[in-house]
């Protein structure tokens, strides 16, 4: 137990370090959430109609989700090259723990999905944005979306072990993702899908999440306190699917 | 089961679907030597060396370690066996200093120690100048050296390296040996892969030559080369068209079949007298026109040859 914790810990360093190196991921983290959300207020926010006071309001918690998905290639491209590239053999070759790799890369996920999250919030205060409830619900919202974010990163590593190309792990990726993200309620109302969508929409882990933190952040009508526990629910039921099968597939990994 | 086998291999096979990868193999290494596990692409020397390593299990057979099983002790085997796999597998975002300090402190080392430990085989690696950069900036052979001195992070009393110097110049090979050879000569046990006759030659105590997942001699250096006995005779043709209907003529001469190898064809003989006369009569009376006709006491090439039918230093697949 204690080499699980130090062992993650050095492989969450290893993944941390690289970042200011990267320019492109910089972006990814940086960039490129920003101009969604620009992109969404001011291209589509205008046509689009909510309860909302405010479509910044309605939006942010949907971007952030949508960015929590979106972030989660990296750990899958990530992973994928450490096993293309060998060095995920080095690592099975070390006396480390075996749940080490898998674990520190969905750690320093949280870094980098929480410092997406403040450039988020940053901008959408810039262009609206307001936070309408106490500070505790404010708070409850930003640590569920780092717990949904968490367990996401374990699905995202799971693909990165089971995938055999960068290629295959986008396209999988997205195929995954875009109906996951945009059959929600993250961008817009549901009340106007045909009624199969609404009827996906609704069982959507995504939705759920997008309401449980529209409910802790701006007690928006029609969204209750139950989402919140069903938020809870899909997280911990996430986390307890992926995580073991992912370090199950890792323990088998090969080069390819 | 001698005492003093550092790496003792019982009938290990194991299978990829349909591809028998390694087809029961047994290996017996003696703590503090070198065995040079010799092969073409395919032949199964990736697979043996992650069985030994604990990344694959092996379908059938038994193998040790170090005295520890690498299937029931793989946990504390992994603390006593260096690896470099056959592609350098360093972090390219990291620099050579921050790679080597992951390692070791993945060993279990805290962070000065692993520091100062990485200092040392920087220095050892001649990698000082470059221990700051990412290893990305690295070129092929500083990316090996660094590989290499990952693998020795823990200072195993056994190591394998898998195909060390593939895909380096002649120069960083040469370099590459030197490391190599200082490393055993303080003790280390090493099991080597490789595709190059030479480098067995050089850096072996004991050669395995592994073809189709099956071992198919084994002995030192000069045991193999007195296998084939004899001497090899080596016809250079005026045109390479004509290898074929030089085969053809040449067949029957020798112990071996004639085989082409580098523009050259080659034959394994027993008996040297007489042998030049009767190939150049075959070759002439066949209407092979020779450049050049040498018979020559055989090197490690042409044991793999008379032993596979087919060169050892194939292309890549
Ligand atoms: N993970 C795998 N899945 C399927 N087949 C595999 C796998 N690993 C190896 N093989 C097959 O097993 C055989 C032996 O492969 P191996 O990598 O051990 O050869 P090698 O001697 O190391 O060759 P090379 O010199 O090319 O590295 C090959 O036919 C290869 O295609
Ligand atoms: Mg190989």
């Amino acid at each position: 137990m204690r080499r699980l914790v130090s062992d993650t810990l050095v492989i969450a360093e290893r993944n941390l370090v690289r970042l200011p190196r990267s320019p492109d991921l910089l972006v990814a983290f940086t960039i490129q959430p920003i101009m969604f959300v620009l992109l969404f207020r001011y291209v589509f926010g205008g046509a689009i109609h909510t309860t909302y006071g405010n479509y910044a309001d309605f939006l942010i918690p949907g971007i952030i989700v949508q960015n929590i998905a979106f972030g989660g290639f990296v750990t899958a491209l990530g992973l994928e090259e450490d096993l293309r590239k060998g060095l995920i053999d080095r690592f099975r070759s070390l006396p480390m723990s075996r749940a080490a790799v898998l674990a520190g890369r969905t750690l320093a996920d949280i870094v980098t999905n929480t410092f997406s999250m403040l450039v988020l919030l940053v901008t959408g205060l810039i262009i609206g944005f307001a936070f309408n409830t106490t500070v505790l619900e404010a708070i409850a919202g930003v640590l569920l979306l780092i717990a949904f974010g968490y367990a996401f990163s374990w699905v995202f590593a799971f693909l990165g072990m089971i995938v055999s190309s960068p290629e295959s792990a986008n396209s999988l990726g997205f195929i995954a993702v875009f109906p996951l993200t945009f059959i929600s309620s993250a961008f817009v109302p549901t009340q106007t899908f045909p009624a199969v969508l609404r009827g996906f929409a609704k069982v959507n882990p995504f939705t759920i999440v997008v309401n449980a933190v529209r409910y802790l952040w701006e007690h928006g009508q029609g969204v209750g306190v139950s989402n919140v526990w069903f938020a809870l629910a899909w997280t911990a039921g996430i986390l307890i699917v992926f995580a073991p099968i992912a370090v199950w597939r890792y323990r088998r990994a090969a080069v390819r | 089961m001698g005492y003093g086998a550092a790496i003792q291999v019982r009938g290990i096979a194991k299978s990829f679907g349909e591809v028998r990868a390694l087809d029961g193999v047994d290996l017996e290494v003696p703590a503090g030597t070198v065995l040079g596990l010799l092969g073409p692409n395919g032949a199964g020397k990736t697979t043996l060396v992650r069985v030994l390593t604990t990344l694959l299990a092996p379908d059938a057979g038994s193998a040790q370690v170090s005295g520890l099983d690498v299937v029931t002790d793989a946990k504390e085997l992994r603390a006593r066996i260096g690896l470099a796999g056959q592609y350098a597998a360093v972090d390219e975002n990291l620099t050579g200093l921050e790679n080597l300090t992951m390692v070791g402190r993945l060993y279990g080392s805290g962070r000065s120690a692993a520091k100062r430990r990485a200092g040392e085989l920087l220095e050892r690696f001649d990698l000082l100048d470059a221990a700051g950069r990412p290893a990305k900036t690295y070129s092929g052979g500083m990316r090996r050296r660094l590989d290499l001195a990952a693998s020795l992070v823990a200072e195993p009393p056994v190591l394998f390296l898998d195909e060390p110097t593939t895909g380096l110049d002649p120069r960083a090979r040469r370099g590459l040996w030197e490391v190599i050879e200082q490393l055993v000569s303080g003790g280390t046990t090493l099991l080597l892969t490789t595709q190059y006759l030479e480098e067995a030659d050089r850096l072996a105590d004991t050669i395995a030559v592994i073809d189709h997942g099956r071992l198919i001699a084994e002995g030192t250096a000069d045991q193999l080369k007195a296998r084939i006995g004899g001497s090899v005779l080596e016809v250079t043709l005026e045109s390479p068209e004509s290898a074929p209907a030089a085969i053809a003529a040449l067949d029957g001469l020798g112990d071996g079949e004639p085989v082409v190898e580098d523009g050259l064809v080659k034959v394994a003989v027993a008996e040297r007298s007489g042998t030049i006369v009767a190939a150049v009569q075959r070759l002439s009376a066949a209407g092979v026109g020779v450049d050049d006709l040498v018979l020559r006491r055989p090197t490690l090439d042409d044991v793999f040859l008379a032993l596979t039918g087919h060169a050892a230093e194939a292309e890549p697949a």
